[in-house]
């Protein structure tokens, strides 16, 4: 996968850096506010759990094109301590941390394609996609 | 030997000078000195020389220098010509030195370099050092100034205030917010307090977490938190992301929420125009009698 821009998430602030950068996007794209909040929420949310959980780790951005749609993709990718039980991340409630545990079921609800592989001490790779209409 | 090096530099400045000069010229060209007038540019160069100079003939750094750095920083010059001046500066003395110099060993060659390297690295080491000490000043100046902007707190009028939150809430601000809310309810003896969020562009999960908190936190000590300026965006967002928000009222607008607070401090807006209506049917009725 080629993937243009990328933005490096070290600091708390990298992540309103990504989200940005996301929004700008989506925005060239041609999403609607309604969608360029949801993509910018999911990367807000897909950013700080890369700086929760990881450290360290980047977001990517894709502006995605065939015949009969366009969309973006955005990958969220670090070499953390990788994802114990898939299953209950993705359950509503469910966190490590105190939050609220509504990121990654949050991030799926917002988004259209959810796809994520994670494997203990080794890191997480989400990817997700959001189709425009 | 040390003294000799430095005689003949001194004795050959203008020389070096001008060959300083040239190269300079040509870094001119293609970088950060394009907004630069020339005349400016020729005067900041005479002067920067001279100063490299007068540090080297006094074997330390002097007050000139600092006084040109400073200049330089209140102008805004980039940090990049002053440490491509200096690099030029040395290239151009260690070539003019082993250019005069009859016999060229390796000895002499090394001893050359850290000759002229004691020169060049204590003014790169001040420039630096004085420019990067003023944008840290600049950084925690503006820090200071974004705490203070951070979390408002306003008190409209009695039992009553708000909290404008503008841009990114992040963590350290999550915290003032909660701190400033709870300080500010019960200074200013507030019964509702509306925390309006027009301005944040995003609301996730820990930006939502950090709400329910301070809300939490105001409730327990015996006051209420209305949420408003959530746009129809946010909303949706806010149910996609499955957050539950039910637990204290929320509102469009700030004008909205301002009302319920109204209601809950039994008050309410009353238009002094229908006040006067109602005076002079007053007197209408008392005329009638």
């Amino acid at each position: 996968m080629d993937f243009q821009s990328c933005v490096n998430i070290k600091k708390e602030w990298d992540i309103v850096g990504a989200r940005q950068l996301g929004r700008d996007i989506a925005r060239k794209i041609g999403f609607g506010t309604v969608d360029q909040a949801r993509i910018a929420t999911a990367i807000s949310e897909l950013a700080r759990n890369i700086y929760l959980y990881a450290g360290t780790g980047k977001v990517c951005f894709e502006a995605l094109e065939d015949m009969n749609q366009k969309g973006i993709r955005i990958l969220a990718i670090d070499s953390g301590p990788g994802i114990k039980e898939l299953s209950q991340v993705m359950e509503d409630g469910f966190s490590t941390s105190g939050g609220l545990g509504a990121g990654l079921p949050g991030v799926k609800r917002l988004m259209d394609d959810f796809d994520i592989t994670s494997e203990e001490g080794k890191g997480t790779e989400i990817t997700v996609i959001k189709w425009l209409r | 030997m040390d003294e000799k090096l430095k005689n003949v530099v001194l004795e050959h400045s203008d020389d070096i000078v001008k060959m300083w000069l040239e190269e300079i010229d040509t870094h001119k060209k293609n970088d950060y000195t394009s907004t630069i007038s020339e005349e400016m540019f020729e005067s900041t160069n005479r002067e920067f020389v001279n100063v490299i100079f007068s540090s080297i003939e006094k074997k330390g750094l002097s007050s000139d220098l600092d006084d040109f750095s400073e200049r330089l920083i209140n102008l805004g010059w980039p940090l990049s010509y002053l440490t491509d001046g200096m690099q030029v500066f040395r290239r151009v003395v260690t070539g003019y030195i082993l250019q005069q110099s009859e016999k060229i060993d390796s000895d002499y060659f090394s001893k050359v370099l850290r000759e002229v390297d004691d020169w060049v690295d204590p003014i790169i080491n001040r420039l630096v050092n004085e420019y990067s000490g003023s944008w840290e000043h600049i950084v925690s100046l503006q820090r200071v100034a974004l705490q203070e902007l951070s979390a408002p707190l306003i008190p409209v009028m009695e039992n009553i205030t708000i909290m404008p939150l503008i841009g990114t809430i992040d963590t350290e601000r999550a915290k003032q917010i909660m701190e400033n809310l709870l300080d500010g309810v019960i200074k200013h003896n507030a019964e509702v307090v509306l925390i309006d969020i027009t301005g944040v562009p995003v609301v996730d999960t820990m930006v939502a977490h950090h709400i329910i908190q301070a809300a939490e936190a105001v409730r327990l000590i015996g006051s209420q938190c209305i949420l408003v300026g959530i746009r129809p965006e946010i909303a949706q967002t806010i149910v996609n992301l499955g957050i539950d928000l039910g637990k204290f009222p929320t509102k469009s607008s700030l004008r909205k929420g301002f009302q319920t607070a109204l209601e809950l401090t039994n008050r309410r807006i009353e238009e002094t125009q229908n006040n006067d209506k109602d005076i002079e049917r007053l007197i209408d009725s008392l005329d009638r009698e």
